[in-house]
């Protein structure tokens, strides 16, 4: 993975102590709250319903034990002892105090680690393919091009203060694991005649308003990436909408403007881009950054492992972990692992001190030090040897993190809702433990296969009700909770924004409604193999409404 | 309000007239970009110096082929969060070559003035921010990760020891 060099180190070190500034100035009152907000936003730094948030960065999801390590010292030290992986490949901390702020980030600063840019309206954190490096479907690894991106877009001068918060996704398999297609800019890396190039998506998004990104080039060669996402950055910056908050988001340029008209816009500042102005990187830094993206030294092995074959055989619970948890590596004898953050009764992503620091211990041993983040809110284990996947279950059983529901209908994306965030109409996290409740057989939830259920607590989004196969939106009406079901989203290279099913159900009534949905999905599939998603889009919408509505 | 050009406490020479005031005979004046379009021979033919000064939404374009006339723009920011000002200031600086004064007015914070004076920005009108102030915001980050317009060599060229 990337270290920080020099310079990085310095910059890093730099932001705290200027955010040690800015919070002395805050509570001198020298600053005002309106104008301390923006300064700690883009640090992270959010208020919430009970005390001060603070997201961490993760750059595209990759962490090395030892940063592990320091999250789980984070969460026991300033925190109540555990930490919400997010859908953007972070960390947040809700129970932090805003004096003690400025130390955590110097602590994070030790183990190259920060929170800038993980709020505002700035360019975020960079999210990728948490499989990234390991999966056989990839063209070539992405985070090289990630960690360039990291870099240019860190303090840009010219695009800290956007008409709205702004998000770049990376993907380069051909299964996207990145959901690029609702971003705001979205990249599908690729070979073209040798070169290598970048697909590039504006305007995806989701929200109030969720729009599929548009394709605005077929192919930027990687030496033009970056400016072309200048190019992109600067239109947005100058005609994003600033009138009204709901409409600022560059899903809303691209479709009120049109996307050829977009296309015309973005090609004309390209263009117009002098030699003194094009970034320019060296391709030695190309190189550089490359790197350290080697792929892990793995000693050759069989394809089929004894020992793995042996442990299947005698431990059917682990049997059923490795059918739902294993993902294929690109090198024979490897695989890569799923620790789900998604066990019966625990807040998505939520994971404790302990459990991070078994992670960390668990990723040293067996995982060639690397651990990834992913999209849907669990942790990654990329490169591990067959021959070791059974003494890494049972030390991650012993912790409580060896669920076996990956990508199953347990593995949910719940968003903090009403419990914690001050933006949420209604709660997530009891209607997904209840669902979870509702599928909780292991048996059951194998039968019914891949099947992504997303739960917002607001419009917002943040739950990426949308795009889940079921999206659940929490809404208040007159001071009760109900939940409107979308079916049919999805956020991969089909991605797709799900279609309302009808009226808004009441809590209590969502697990049964969902029940009678997969009782239906079961009937009308033409086999196991043909998943949720597919038996709804042969059939659509009418069956499974029914199902949902049978009850009323 | 202060004036804080090229690192100094400076006198402001400069008045800006409103569209609907007359203007005044002699004394540098800035007017809008507008009144600057619809009187452009009239002001350029006077003694003293002419400045414009640009709203968010106003486009650098309109001014290009007048920037070796104007001693000053200014660019206003109503509000702190609207950015547009930082595009205005790239492309007057890197794509057009402008080379006089560009002055932040309006909303101008102590904690954006690293990033205007990166975007091209040489001064600043400011109402709350003392200079020793500013010169530390100036100074917070001793490298960059992206070329701007006030020329700084950026880390992945300072790596490879290039200038």
């Amino acid at each position: 993975m990337y270290r920080y060099d020099e310079f990085d180190t310095q910059i890093v070190k730099e932001r705290v102590e200027q955010f040690r500034g800015q919070v002395a100035r805050r509570l001198s009152g020298e600053l005002k709250e309106d104008e301390f907000k923006p300064l700690r936003l883009q640090n992270g730094v959010y208020l919430q319903l009970h005390a001060y948030m603070l997201r961490i960065a993760i750059p595209y999801g990759q962490l090395s034990p030892r940063q592990m390590r320091k999250l789980a010292h984070i969460a026991r030290t300033y925190d109540r002892g555990y930490g919400h992986f997010t859908t953007r490949q972070n960390i947040q901390f809700n129970w932090v105090a805003l004096k003690d702020i400025p130390d955590v980030l110097a602590e994070l600063a030790e183990v190259e680690m920060h929170a800038i840019q993980t709020s505002g309206n700035c360019i975020r954190n960079v999210t990728s393919d948490h499989y990234a490096g390991a999966t056989k479907d990839e063209v070539m690894d992405p985070r090289p091009w990630c960690e360039i991106i990291r870099q240019w877009s860190t303090f840009h001068p010219e695009f800290a203060f956007l008409p709205r918060k702004f998000k770049i996704a990376v993907t380069a398999a051909e299964h996207d694991r990145a959901a690029i297609k609702v971003h705001d800019i979205g990249l599908n890396m690729r070979r073209k005649d040798g070169e290598v190039g970048f697909e590039v998506h504006v305007g995806g998004g989701q929200g109030r308003t969720p729009h599929i990104a548009a394709k605005v080039s077929d192919f930027v060669p990687e030496s033009e990436l970056l400016d072309y996402l200048e190019a992109i950055m600067r239109v947005y910056n100058r005609f994003g909408r600033r009138d009204n908050k709901y409409k600022a988001r560059i899903k809303i340029l691209v479709s009120e403007t049109g996307e050829d008209e977009f296309r015309k816009l973005v090609e004309e500042e390209f263009a117009a881009q002098r030699d003194a102005e094009k970034i320019a990187l060296p391709q030695e830094e190309i190189d550089r950054i490359h790197a350290y993206f080697e792929p892990p030294k793995l000693a050759g092995k069989d394809a089929v492992s004894e020992a793995f074959d042996k442990a299947k055989t005698a431990d059917a619970a682990f049997a059923r972990w490795t059918r739902a948890n294993l993902h294929d590596h690109k090198v024979e004898g490897y695989t890569t692992v799923t620790v789900s953050l998604k066990p019966l009764g625990v807040a998505a992503g939520d994971a404790t001190d302990a459990q991070m620091d078994v992670m960390a211990d668990v990723a040293e041993a067996y995982g060639h030090g690397d651990l990834r983040v992913s999209h849907a809110q669990n942790i990654v284990l990329p490169h591990v040897a067959l021959d070791d996947v059974y003494e890494l279950y049972r030390k991650l059983d012993a912790a409580g993190l060896a669920t076996p529901n990956e990508g199953l209908i347990s593995d949910m994306i719940v968003c903090p809702g009403l419990d914690y965030c001050n933006l949420a109409n209604a709660r997530s996290i009891p209607v997904g433990m209840a669902i979870q409740e509702a599928f909780s057989d292991p048996d059951d939830q194998a039968d019914i296969g891949k099947f992504h259920i997303n739960i917002s607590g607001c419009i917002n989004a943040c739950g990426h009700h949308h795009v889940g196969h079921v999206g659940i939106l929490g809404v208040d009406r007159k001071g009760e909770e109900y939940y409107q079901i979308t079916l049919g989203g999805r956020a991969d290279e089909k991605a797709t924004i799900g279609q309302m099913a009808g009226p808004g159900l009441k809590a209590d009534d969502v697990p049964v409604a969902l029940k009678r949905l997969v009782d239906r999905y079961r009937e009308l599939r033409t086999s196991k193999d043909e998943t949720f998603i597919e038996t709804f889009e042969r059939e659509g919408m009418e069956p499974f409404k029914d199902a949902i509505y049978a009850g009323a | 309000m202060p004036l804080i050009k090229d690192r100094r406490e400076v006198d402001d020479i400069w008045a800006y007239v409103p569209d609907d005031a007359p203007l005044s005979p002699g004394g540098c004046i800035t007017v809008s970009l507008a009144r600057f379009r619809s009187e452009t021979e009239m002001l350029l033919a006077r003694n003293t110096e002419i400045g414009v000064r640009l709203e968010p939404a106003d486009d650098p374009h309109e001014l290009a082929e007048f920037l070796d006339r104007l001693a000053l723009i200014e660019v206003n920011f109503p509000k702190y969060t609207d950015g547009r000002g930082y595009s205005q200031a790239q492309l007057l600086r890197r794509r057009f070559g402008y080379e006089g004064e560009l002055r932040a007015v309006g909303h101008v914070l102590r904690d954006q003035i690293l990033y205007m004076n990166r975007s091209g920005f040489d001064a600043f009108e400011t109402e709350r921010a003392e200079l020793a102030s500013v010169i530390d915001a100036l100074e917070e980050f001793s490298a960059v990760y992206q070329p701007a317009a006030d020329g700084r060599v950026p880390v992945f060229r300072r790596r490879h020891g290039k200038e």
